[in-house]
């Protein structure tokens, strides 16, 4: 009867996660949302009420469709349904139209469109198999990991609160990483192929796909001490993975390309016109740039060594995205920032040609491609680092290092979203949504790797533990003093400064622990 | 805060700290004179323990320690208005306004509020014969008092001859059950009262007090539309089913002997043979009450009501409720009167 018990508890608790976490989603209907919401009723009204050779030139509101295709077909098939909501929102020029109908739509299609994530949860927990079975529910790895995943803070808020889609979207991606684990190739390549269309932000990670699959893939064979066996190499797989990759191209780009609108439809995916940053700065390397600029200037001024006339007055946080020089250190171009990704994607993909270690070294490279971009991209959100914290979850619950790593990166990263929840309404709703996932993940994780050593040292928790005393200041304290007419943007700086410092922290961290990794004598099935 | 001194007192009576208990439930009495609902529970209780001790010696000796707490914490609380004997009937003029009627307006309830869709007997019985038409408010304010405490009665009697905690939280629940069907100047907030002590006895009968609290916020439903708090009522709702579903697995535990009836089945096994379908029965009226508990939630909140019957909505949410509420009242009132001997005696201290 025990292990009936278990087996019963076993099917009902994946359930009871996803319910509960639906329950969430649905209380959040009437919460804030910002102009994310706005542009994404625009694109239903423009794939609906204008035909296809005008998606890509409509320029009523200021939020142009510049998505790819397929998330154009995604708006279009929703559309469908929305006229059954409010047909008023279909109309191009009702901009900022947000009827009560309107606003449970669009929430009720993110709501919805979240089961393939939800799926893609259940697909990974199914091939990830943690440390040891535990004879508690509470404390198996899949539990955690689900937790993990399916009440992420980050996803939640800006998912169903700040109205993004990126639920599925991380599900196509989860479910792609989920079949290459289970050595479904081809699969993986779609679902990923599939992805990069819908959002071509996922462009960040295509290098570990792209050399993961080849090495693993293309070259089916390894030798004995686990270097490359050039002669393996399989035309078949690659025809294959090359014919699959056209097809969903020309299913996506096709129509364009023969419209003769692919140089304005590419001019739409990559404006490189908007600035270094976004009006709040995310914490990656540039930002500690910038404040070292900024420094720099203050501390010339003082000096005297910089002319006060010659500085532009304009802030760089002042909330315009504007093109911006810098004062004192060199200014930085788009081609720059593309080097120095470049140079920093290259040693974690040598790592995975030379040293592979199946699904668990991709997801390492995975994890590696998707903070190089966040640290050196140009004009990143700080949505983006939703794109590392997730992948790094599944890892966090295989090694103690990971998740020592997992818990500082998630909760620096998720801090990093408060700014863009400024409301009063919702203060309450996001300080305890991110002590619940930071509380579990700290306990759970802490009481997963028990028998090892101490996740985190002093230094470290010390700086976690800080990020309280700047919350207090930046949302209670701050608002209260003189200085809110004079600086409006320092909350905004102090947050951004440190959280990077915390995410450079746990870039270099994660690459010497990948670097220096010894490979294992007899490599174990992961 | 009423409530949660209530239940400091019945967290004392149960750790047998019967003096803090007693000052507990005064200082919530004294906040709101809501807690009258629970208060003759709490008397008989008290009472029948005295009883058991034996009223020559420890017995004495404890009503005399309770009495005398009790009347040291109302004069603390009432000494600002102790100055003349005006003042204090001013005060209980104002607490209990029995110059209107049955269940005329409020002065406590907002403006808007009607309280004629409570569900009470006396708005149900209104759909029906219109009460105010036929006897006197003095009459009306008797036959309440009279209708209430004899429905209150069987299990204060029990109470007090076999005082236990469990027969205690029980006829917390009757008692206030039967003030919420049978009183006046009823506000549909009150079946908060109601609902509290059943919270306290879920885990005996997990089933009973499920449905219970679904009734009772179903019952709530014309109160939370006014106030714009249809969705959170959609969410929590099912949300609270499904953990109760699947925490206590209810479904599974519908037999006579989950629902305490075990005592009261073997008194009418002469009488009564579908008792072997008992289970299947008792899940099938549950699905069928839950089933008409949402189609009318569905209906108020979707369907505006048809001209001649701007009410009907909530009358009909009133009416449902007052019928699931009589038959947990008959329920409570078996488990209470049938609680077996060697049972009571157990938890006695």
């Amino acid at each position: 009867q025990g292990a009936r018990a278990m087996a019963a508890g076993g099917r009902g608790w994946f359930r009871a996660l996803a319910l509960g976490v639906s329950f969430l989603k649905c209380l959040l209907i009437p919460a804030y949302y910002s102009t994310d919401f706005e542009v994404h009723r625009n694109w239903l009204a423009i794939t609906h009420s204008l035909p296809l050779s005008q998606w890509y030139y409509e320029e009523t509101s200021e939020w142009t469709l510049d998505y790819p295709p397929f998330f154009a077909w995604f708006e279009y098939a929703l559309s469908h349904i929305a006229k059954y909501f409010d047909p008023q929102m279909l109309v191009v020029e009702n901009l900022n139209y947000a009827s009560p109908a309107t606003i449970v739509f669009q929430r009720l299609s993110v709501i919805f469109t979240d089961t393939l994530f939800i799926y893609a949860v259940h697909e990974c927990c199914r091939c990830i198999n943690g440390k040891r079975a535990a004879k508690d529910i509470l404390e198996k790895p899949t539990f955690i990991l689900a937790v993990l995943l399916l009440w992420n803070f980050g996803l939640l808020i800006v998912d169903h609160i700040h109205f993004q889609y990126n639920g599925f979207l991380f599900g196509l991606m989860l479910l792609s990483v989920a079949r290459l684990c289970q050595k479904r190739y081809l699969e993986g390549g779609l679902l990923f192929a599939v992805l990069l269309h819908f959002k071509h932000i996922y462009m960040y990670v295509a290098p570990a796909y792209g050399i993961y699959l080849l090495r693993s893939y293309c070259f089916t064979a390894n030798n004995a001490d686990g270097s490359l066996k050039w002669r393996s190499f399989s035309f078949l797989h690659v025809t294959l993975l090359g014919l699959i990759v056209c097809l969903v191209s020309a299913l996506s780009l096709g129509p364009f390309l023969v419209l003769g609108q692919l140089p304005q439809v590419i001019s739409r995916l990559f404006p490189f016109k908007r600035g270094l940053c976004h009006a709040y700065w995310a914490p990656n390397f540039w930002a500690l740039y910038n404040a070292m600029d900024k420094a720099l200037t203050i501390l010339g001024l003082k000096c005297n060594f910089l002319d006060g006339k010659k500085i532009p007055k304009a802030s760089m946080t002042g909330g315009l995205v504007q093109e911006f020089q810098h004062t004192v250190l060199p200014s930085v171009t788009p081609l720059a920032t593309l080097i120095c990704t470049f140079i920093a994607i290259l040693p974690s993909v040598f790592c995975l040609w030379f040293k592979p270690q199946g699904p668990r070294g991709f997801l390492q490279c995975l994890v590696l491609c998707a903070l190089s971009s966040f640290m050196f991209g140009w004009h990143v959100h700080e949505k983006a680092i939703l794109l590392a914290i997730l992948p790094l979850s599944l890892l966090s619950i295989q090694r103690a290092k990971d998740a020592g790593i997992y818990l500082i990166l998630a909760t620096t990263g998720h801090y990093s979203l408060f700014p863009l929840l400024f409301t009063p309404p919702e203060l309450p709703i996001k300080i305890l949504l991110m002590l619940l996932f930071t509380v579990y993940s700290f306990s759970s994780l802490k009481s997963l790797f028990r028998r090892e050593k101490p996740l985190l040292n002093w230094l470290e928790t010390i700086y976690l533990i800080q990020l309280v005393p700047l919350e207090i200041f930046c949302e209670i304290v701050f608002p209260l003093t003189t200085w809110k007419e004079h600086f409006p943007f320092v909350p905004l700086l102090l947050t951004s400064v440190y959280c990077a410092l915390g995410i450079t922290y746990t870039w270099l961290k994660l690459y010497v622990s990948v670097l220096t990794e010894r490979i294992p004598v007899r490599q174990k099935a992961e | 805060v009423s409530l949660g001194l209530a239940l400091w007192a019945v967290l004392c009576l149960s750790h047998d700290w019967d003096l803090l208990g007693s000052v507990a439930f005064c200082l919530a009495l004294n906040y709101k004179q809501m807690e009258l609902y629970h208060s003759l529970p709490f008397f008989c209780y008290l009472l029948g323990k005295c009883f058991k001790k034996g009223l020559k010696g420890k017995g004495l000796v404890l009503l005399a320690k309770l009495a005398g707490t009790v009347l040291l914490s109302f004069a603390a609380c009432w000494l600002p208005f102790g100055t003349d004997v005006e003042q204090i009937m001013q005060v209980l003029r104002r607490l209990f306004p029995i110059d209107r009627g049955l269940f005329e307006a409020c002065m406590f309830s907002s403006p808007t509020h009607c309280p004629d869709k409570v569900a009470n007997i006396w708005c149900s019985l209104s759909v029906l014969i219109k009460i105010k038409n036929v006897i006197s408010p003095r009459t009306q304010l008797k036959l309440s008092f009279a209708v209430t405490f004899l429905s209150l009665l069987p299990a204060c009697i029990k109470l007090t001859v076999q005082p236990s905690l469990r027969g205690f939280k029980f006829a917390l629940v009757s008692c206030a059950l039967s003030f919420f069907l049978f009183s006046f100047q009823v506000h549909e907030k009150s079946v908060l009262l109601v609902s509290v002590p059943v919270c306290l006895v879920i885990n005996e009968i997990p089933f009973m007090a499920t449905w219970f609290l679904l009734v009772s916020t179903f019952s709530l439903l014309p109160l939370l539309l006014k106030d714009g708090l249809l969705l959170p009522y959609i969410v929590t709702t099912p949300a609270f089913l499904a953990v109760c579903l699947a925490t206590f697995s209810i479904l599974e535990k519908t037999s006579a002997e989950d629902l305490q009836l075990k005592a009261f089945s073997l008194s009418l096994k002469g009488y009564v043979s579908w008792f072997k379908s008992f289970p299947r029965i008792v899940r099938s009226l549950f699905l069928l009450s839950l089933s008409l508990m949402g189609a009318l939630s569905v209906l108020s909140a979707a369907v505006p009501p048809p001209q001649h019957l701007p009410d009907l909505f909530p009358v009909a949410v009133a009416v449902v409720s007052c019928l699931h509420f009589l038959l947990f009242l008959v329920y409570f009132n078996v488990v209470i009167l049938w609680d077996s001997k060697n049972r009571g005696q157990k938890k006695i201290s």
